[in-house]
């Protein structure tokens, strides 16, 4: 067994998962650094939570094995589980409980209890501002506070290694902004972080580095830069001086979007010119009054390992129908 | 969020906790807090979990002893109305027993919350321990419950007290581990409710809680031995009465037998993981 202090948070290693005819998990195999903040992202039913329920012992692998710290999630499940915090996805509570009851008695399922781990629960509550309501049911509580609650269930025995499953989801903007900088600081204090989202801008604006699961199996792991740089287009943005009324032939298939006074090209990073679109415009007879440019984000990224598309928003589609000179 | 708190800084997992220092005694802690959680969960429902089976063994007491109060004696020197109180303070112990586990198990799965015991280091031991636990202690309440309020009206003396608290425990410990049987087998609340309106109510109503093995006939007597609940209510109403349809060591016998058979059973399932662990 690796050094729990030195080895991966998380080591994963040909890991399959069936539920009857779907191979949920396609021999995946993972290591997550301590004290990284890891992105786990796929559309829904890639795997990522087959996956977290095997680091967590929820789900049993049909092959491989996976380890928390250096602790193998099945042989050595009680030291692979103190060391593992998971925030379900799902807002599930107990609705006979008050919230204190609730941290207490996740304590003591972790062999905890006694002064050191009620003040520590009472930090926990402070932190997410729930001390006001530490005696409420679970029941009364809203739903922002109840996955806050989750979260300090989660950190009860303070585990190395933080496993959020969607932790932001369908929660408000306040709540979401609030619950962002909490990770940040769990970060920052040490704790391995593994945040599966749909929020894309959440996951670029956090991890350090990310995997993307597509069909049980792993399309892309690497860091949120060289993640970024797989992105194959990036987008400029015209201002013209009076009405676009023709798009020169050779930009009429970059063409993304289109207003009066403003043209929008996607631009294939590496193939593309910025100068000969502009070079087209002009000979075209516009006057370029502004230009601004727009790196490519990580769902561009995650829909082309994906191979989805998004249907966009009125306006954002390629018009076959535009006049060409 | 994120205040002026002090750190929450993660612990090695090996390094100098609690948890490892006293690894033997904090695993005793995760039992014993799960064992304090279902206390405290039928607790908080006393009304629905302890008060209303006293009262419907009360009512069955009533109705029982008004309607055959011509009735001669079923053991000899003990009267009708004594001769049912410890069939009904069995029999709700039995149902309670089954009740309290499996319902806390079908609650828990279905709600989700089950998931904060199945994240935990406890053991399938003492998963399985803690639920029979606790329904065994609200299987013993509610038999206090009701020979509290049966000595008001009939003389219950105690002829074999261990035996008493042998039947008692061993009894509700079986039913408790068919509980978790049923909780952890059973999907949705109906599959439960057959498996306890089908199996337990008429088990427990078909062994001789009203009335004797020998006042059957010999083809439903025959058919009574293969229930294992009518030597608990005989074994246990021998406590009270130093009087039995079957021989008590065997019927401690058939009763512990019976114990480990379904403890056993729930054991496999429990550490197997059965519809708890994909």
């Amino acid at each position: 067994m690796s050094d729990p202090d030195k080895g991966p948070a998380i080591e994963v290693a040909g890991v399959h998962k069936h539920f009857g005819r779907v191979h949920a998990v396609r021999g995946v195999d993972l290591a997550v650094r301590q004290g990284e903040f890891f992105g786990l992202l796929g559309p829904n039913g890639a795997g990522k939570s087959t996956l977290i329920n095997i680091l967590a012992g929820l789900t049993h692998p049909d092959q491989g094995r996976a380890a928390i710290c250096g602790y193998d999630v099945i042989a050595n499940y009680r030291k692979a589980r103190r060391a593992l915090g998971v925030v379900p996805q799902e807002v599930v509570f107990d609705p006979f409980f008050t919230v204190r009851e609730v941290l207490a008695i996740q304590a003591g399922y972790f062999g905890l209890k006694g002064p050191d781990n009620k003040a520590w629960r009472e930090e926990l509550l402070a932190a997410l501002m729930l001390t006001d309501k530490g005696d409420a049911n679970m029941r009364t509580l809203s739903g922002g506070m109840k996955r806050r609650v989750l979260i300090a269930q989660a950190l009860v025995h303070r585990p190395r290694v933080v496993i959020l499953d969607e932790p932001t989801a369908g929660v408000d903007v306040e709540l979401r902004a609030s619950l962002w900088v909490f990770i940040r600081r769990l970060h920052a204090e040490g704790h391995t972080i593994v945040l599966t989202t749909h929020y894309l801008e959440e996951a670029e604006a956090l991890c350090e580095r990310i995997a993307i699961m597509q069909g049980g199996g792993i399309a892309a792991l690497d860091t949120k830069e060289a993640m970024l740089r797989r992105a194959r287009s990036k987008t400029l943005r015209v201002t013209i001086a009076g009405p676009a009324a023709v798009i020169p032939p050779q930009l009429a298939l970059k063409l993304r979007k289109r207003t009066d006074t403003t043209l929008e090209f996607a631009l294939q990073q590496g193939s593309d010119s910025i100068p000969e679109v502009l070079d087209a415009l002009r000979a075209a007879g516009h006057v370029v009054t502004d230009i601004t440019t727009e790196q490519a984000n990580l769902e561009e990224v995650f829909l082309e390992l994906t191979h989805r598309r998004i249907s966009p928003p009125d306006g954002l589609s390629p018009d076959p129908a535009l006049p060409a000179a | 969020m994120g205040g002026a708190v002090a750190g929450i800084a993660p612990r090695s997992p090996h390094a100098g906790t609690m948890v490892d220092r006293h690894q033997g005694q904090t695993e005793m802690t995760g039992f014993f807090t799960l064992l304090y959680k279902e206390l405290l969960r039928f607790s908080k429902v006393f009304f629905q979990t302890i008060f209303a089976p006293v009262v419907t063994a009360l009512l069955y007491l009533l109705v029982f002893a008004s309607a055959f109060k011509a009735r001669p004696d079923i053991l000899p020197g003990v009267p009708f109305v004594a001769f049912l109180v410890p069939g009904l303070m069995m029999m709700s112990m039995i149902q309670n027993a089954f009740a309290n586990s499996s319902s806390s198990l079908i609650q828990s799965k279905i709600a989700g919350n089950l998931i904060f015991i199945l994240l935990s280091p406890l053991s399938a031991g003492e998963f399985f321990l803690a639920f029979v636990a606790a329904s065994v202690v609200r299987a013993l309440c509610v038999a206090v419950g009701i020979y509290v309020a049966a000595v008001f009206f009939v003389a219950l003396p105690v002829h074999h007290p261990l035996y008493l608290a042998l039947f008692a425990i061993l009894g509700s410990a079986a039913l408790g581990a068919l509980g978790v049987i049923a909780g952890v087998w059973a999907e949705r609340f109906d599959q439960l409710a057959g498996f306890q309106n089908f199996v337990v109510v008429p088990l427990s109503f078909l062994s001789g809680v009203f009335y004797s093995l020998r006042d059957l006939p010999p083809f439903w007597r025959m058919m009574s031995r293969f229930n294992p609940l009518l030597y608990m209510i005989d074994g246990f109403r021998y406590g009270f009465f130093g009087q039995s349809d079957v021989s008590p060591p065997l019927s401690l016998a058939i009763v512990a037998a019976f114990c480990a058979l379904v403890s056993g059973l729930a054991m496999a399932l429990v550490g197997r993981g059965y519809r708890l662990r994909n």
